[in-house]
């Protein structure tokens, strides 16, 4: 094929993504001069999160499967890198400015790690966790897309009932601070990583260029996230927003609920989800995860069937997703990633009961129809 | 069937959300919006969070 005919088929591909890189822009740029520049500004926070973690193939529950199925430590070990990476700087900023700056704490209890387990089971049957489906449904992931509705439903049931779940019994909030804490952290983080270098099979231990990057990029966003938000990265409190606009929309009522009754949450109800943080990085995953397949293959990979069990396990699996998020205070994003970057003491709890979630929920699999038994 | 229809079902819902969310909301007011930082805002943070407690 000559340079000329490959220029020409190559023309109107560099034309289109210049095109979609202005359409996100042009709508970030709208939503500033509709609802505040810091509303614009995390719609591009969250865009940015999802081409990162579509384009470099950054996540969570892929690299725990791999850990547990493959002894592949590489993607579990660029998780603690970029953990570490970002509570260098938010235990210091978070130390130093504690009225406008927030961390992501929240306290132990049996129905935050009972939730942590159900979650961590759910997201190894769905292939996706709380970014991840987000990530994948806007790749064009069918299992993810048909979770996604179900999971929105199940994060508004699950802080519907919230406040009976932490009256089954909770500790108080505990949260690591100081240099001392950082230091606590930081030797925490590593410990895992070396764990999972530990076990890891020869060749499954160095990280490939695309891990540094993604671990760097989607740290630096986070701490971006921090500064502008005032509140670290989260991803469910937004996808049950959804539903309760929707509900109160159709004339539900909601004084039932201690949570969504509380004065915070009713004027989120009232405002414009172009004001919710979660809400437009939420968006911003989807559509930067879509930017990203686009560029990659245009779309044109084929969709896997599934037998129907298989559907209605990814159905029931997607509800018990948001409900169990819920339940323990966050997903990987807002629990495990945004805990224990600021300290949180239930983000290291919800690791723990995650992780062994997990293990169930890759054994669950094959039973399930979503995969071939081994 | 490829990835493409389910992207583009899956923008055109959150379209959808989005315009029904400005029919049903608070008309929105970007000169009462915060600040872009909130770092140096001097401003509490107010944003609702998964690991906020109700009423938190």
């Amino acid at each position: 094929m000559s340079d000329t005919t490959l220029e020409a088929r190559s023309a109107p591909r560099l034309r289109g993504r210049a095109l979609a890189v202005l359409a996100a822009l042009a709508a970030a740029l709208a939503v500033a001069a509709l609802a505040g520049p810091r509303y614009g500004a995390l719609l591009l926070i969250g865009l940015g999160l999802g081409l990162a973690m579509e384009g470099l193939r950054f996540g969570f529950t892929g690299p725990w499967r791999r850990l547990i199925l493959f002894r592949d430590a590489t993607g579990m070990v660029a998780q603690m890198i970029c953990i570490g990476l970002v509570a260098v700087i938010a235990f210091p900023l978070l130390a130093s400015n504690p009225t406008e700056l927030v961390g992501a704490h929240a306290p132990v209890g049996y129905a935050m790690i009972g939730g942590a387990f159900v979650f961590g089971m759910c997201m190894q049957i769905v292939l996706g966790c709380g970014s991840g489906t987000l990530v994948n449904a806007g790749s064009g992931n069918l299992v993810s897309a048909v979770a996604l509705p179900f999971f929105c439903i199940g994060s508004f049931a699950g802080a519907y009932h919230l406040t009976w779940w932490t009256g089954l019994g909770s500790l108080p909030v505990a949260a690591l601070s100081g240099n001392a804490g950082l230091a606590l952290t930081l030797v925490a983080l590593a410990a895992v990583a070396g764990i999972a270098l530990a076990v890891a099979e020869p060749g499954k231990r160095m990280l490939p260029g695309r891990l540094w990057a993604a671990a760097l990029i989607v740290a630096g966003l986070a701490i971006l996230h921090l500064v502008v938000a005032g509140q670290p990265w989260g991803v469910v409190y937004g996808l049950g927003l959804w539903v309760a606009k929707g509900v109160t929309a159709l004339g539900a009522d909601l004084s039932g609920s201690a949570f969504w009754s509380a004065p915070s949450n009713v004027e989120r109800i009232e405002q414009s989800l172009l004001t919710d943080i979660t809400s437009l990085t939420d968006i911003g995953l989807i559509a930067g995860a879509a930017l990203a397949a686009w560029w990659r293959d245009g779309l044109s990979a084929k969709v896997t069937g599934h037998p129907i069990q298989a559907w209605i396990a990814v159905i029931i699996a997607g509800f018990l997703l948001g409900y169990s998020s819920r339940l323990a205070f966050g997903c990987n994003i807002g629990a495990l990633f945004s805990g224990v970057s600021t300290g949180s003491l239930h983000g290291w709890a919800w690791f723990a009961a995650a992780f062994t979630g997990s293990w169930y929920g890759i054994k669950l699999r094959p039973y399930l129809g979503l995969e071939a038994r081994r | 069937m490829t990835r493409r229809p389910i992207v583009v079902a899956l923008l055109v819902a959150v379209a959808g959300v989005l315009t029904l969310d400005l029919a049903t909301s608070r008309p929105l007011d970007p000169f009462t919006a915060p600040p872009l930082l909130a770092l140096g805002s001097g401003q509490a943070s107010g944003g609702a969070h998964c690991a906020s407690l109700p009423g938190s």
